[in-house]
């Protein structure tokens, strides 16, 4: 798919996070419209998933994912994003969004795997598993000699929690060059900036001091420096070693009165806002 | 009383051992991994005969259940493994959203259980693994009794598709159960059939629920002893049918009186059958440094606190 092509989706996922988020009033916008592009890049040109529908015409979703590369959403609390982009890839049917974080739902508050929603395969919001998860997942891959890759996206928050720093080490160690981490590098959780709340320092070094590669992606909400990003990590991919993608988002990219601010990280849009948010961003898909 | 007796003494962490050995040559899909407690968990021979298929995490217990989570959804069966205070309370979290939630096929395999982990003192012995574990939605939780039956557990798990949490311990035991035997999960075990009192017993009190019959059988008095390897699923059946007869029970645990077999036990027949409890198990203390032995008498888990629990349960129920 063209830049263009990606581009559209991902205007069209903001719209789906933004009225997802207001539907329950209740939800993580921020994070979800920061990450958007690389979702959509990930999902709809640059990830080998299994193509093949079911009888009910929708993807035929194996939690094994033999033979596919995979992704885990660690910080799963933008979950909106993911729904998202999952509906949209033809998982599940793009209503199923309208009972986000409703009684009765698939769509959890964060993704789970409890209520069979296909896509999913781990449950994620307590955070810091998720690269434990894609490691376990990237062993497997290896036990199996296969050659598909692991994705595993990560807030920069997160990079908190000492559990992220257990698994960046047996990465390392047991070279899992089949893995391809991102970090969400949006200086912002929910007490304030990074840098006031727990500084990462410098993540680049830190990565790097553990034994992984690294790639730069300065703009993240740039499709065509997105995918070149990921691009550049497949590319360093089966040489020894782990690969991170560094990216900078702005957090809330897409609808101005959310960018740049931690206000915005768990806070649901009333009506004025969502109307203007909308009008920010252009129907491209069809709204669900 | 039935006769019990025994030839050797092993300890139950081995019958792990022996088990996932065997496991190594029949069933292609099961993974061990383990936390730098290689030796203390008896992996050698299943390391040794397959070197692929063994995961060395270092000391990075959290690491290890999201790793296995990783495996299993993958299509593997990871056993992981370490001592029970690392592979329970310091990994609550990721066992609840990994595993459990997640229902990832991770078998939780745990040495070195309760007081008799001896010396290395209270930071080391867990006494409440068996309510964490117990709280847990969609967690099935198994304490065998002596090394056949571990061994027969270890195998038995890989067979059933969901988490588990196995718990099992250092000290050398007697074996007198049999080998080979085959292991039911969530069935309890008739150790002896008796009248005038149950004692539901699991892990290591079993052995000593065997030495109060005898002591209890020379005083006249006919007990019935249960013992409850599957913590959960419980046996509520059996249970039941014991209680139903004789109207009175004794529960025995290696673990705290509260929220482990004791409160299960009661809550069971609460439900269905009220009837006199008396509860064996750890009163609301850490444990200490010392011997088994000691610490087993000291804290009063052995075959003379079941005696007198015993007696205690009759007596109340008149």
């Amino acid at each position: 798919m063209d830049i263009q092509g990606l581009k559209d989706i991902g205007a069209q996922v903001r719209r789906d996070i933004v009225r997802q988020v207001h539907g329950s009033q209740s939800g993580h916008p921020g994070g979800s419209l920061g990450c958007t592009d690389l979702i959509v890049a990930l999902y709809f040109s640059e990830m080998k998933i299994n193509d093949s529908k079911n009888s009910e015409g929708f993807l035929d979703f194996k939690r094994e994912g033999i033979g596919e590369d995979l992704f885990f959403l660690s910080n799963g609390h933008i979950s909106p994003v993911f729904y998202s982009v999952l509906a949209r890839r033809g998982y599940f049917p793009v209503s199923e969004l309208a009972t986000f974080r409703k009684i009765n739902s698939r769509l959890q508050g964060h993704p789970a795997t409890h209520e069979h929603l296909p896509g999913i395969r781990i449950a994620s919001g307590s955070l810091g598993q998720g690269l434990s998860v894609a490691a376990g997942a990237a062993y497997a891959k290896k036990l199996r000699k296969e050659d598909r890759l692991v994705y595993v996206l990560m807030g920069d928050g997160e990079q908190q929690e000492g559990q992220v720093w257990e698994g960046v080490q047996f990465c390392a160690h047991k070279k899992l060059d089949n893995v391809i981490a991102v970090i969400d590098w949006n200086g912002q959780q929910i007490d304030g900036s990074t840098d006031e709340v727990m500084s990462n320092l410098d993540l680049k070094a830190k990565y790097t001091a553990f034994g992984w590669d690294t790639v730069d992606l300065d703009n993240g909400n740039d499709m065509q420096h997105v995918v070149e990003a990921i691009q550049a990590a497949k590319a360093k991919t089966g040489k020894g070693k782990p690969v991170v993608i560094l990216m900078r988002t702005g957090m809330g990219y897409g609808v101005d009165y959310m960018m740049g601010t931690h206000k915005w990280h768990g806070a649901a849009p009333n009506d004025d806002q969502l109307k203007v948010a909308l009008d920010q961003l252009p129907v491209t898909l069809g709204d669900y | 009383m039935k006769k019990y007796t025994f030839t050797d003494k092993k300890d139950t962490r081995s019958g792990f051992g022996a088990g996932i050995a065997e496991l190594g040559r029949t069933n292609p899909k099961v993974l061990a991994l383990c936390a730098d407690l290689v030796a203390s968990l008896k992996l050698d021979t299943f390391i040794k005969e397959n070197p692929d298929r063994f995961i060395q995490v270092g000391i990075a217990e959290a690491n290890m259940i999201g790793i296995s989570a990783g495996l299993a959804l993958s299509g593997y069966i990871p056993f992981c493994s370490t001592f029970a205070n690392f592979g329970s309370g310091r990994v609550y979290d990721q066992i609840r959203q990994s595993v459990a939630y997640s229902n990832t096929n991770v078998k939780i395999c745990v040495s070195h259980a309760g007081l008799t982990l001896g010396e290395d003192g209270a930071t080391h012995q867990i006494l409440e693994d068996l309510a964490m574990m117990r709280a847990m939605p969609e967690m099935t939780v198994i304490n065998p009794c002596d090394y056949n039956q571990t061994k027969a557990a270890t195998i038995a798990i890989a067979n059933y598709n969901g988490p588990v949490y196995l718990r099992f311990g250092r000290p050398v035991m007697p074996i007198f159960t049999e080998a080979d035997q085959k292991f039911e999960i969530g069935k309890a075990w008739m150790v002896n059939e008796g009248k005038d009192v149950s004692i539901f017993a699991t892990g290591h009190l079993v052995w000593e629920a065997i030495l109060a019959g005898e002591m209890l059988e020379a005083e006249g008095i006919d007990a019935e002893i249960i013992n409850i390897h599957t913590i959960k699923p419980l046996d509520t059946d059996a249970i039941l049918r014991s209680v139903s007869k004789t109207k009175c029970a004794v529960t025995a645990e290696e673990h705290q009186l509260n929220g482990g077999l004791g409160d299960a036990v009661c809550q069971t027949l609460s439900r269905n059958m009220p009837s006199p409890v008396e509860m064996v198990g750890v009163n609301n203390s850490f444990g200490e440094s010392g011997t088994p032995a000691q610490l087993m008498e000291k804290y009063g888990l052995n075959a003379k606190a079941i005696v007198a629990a015993a007696k205690k349960a009759i007596q109340r129920r008149g």
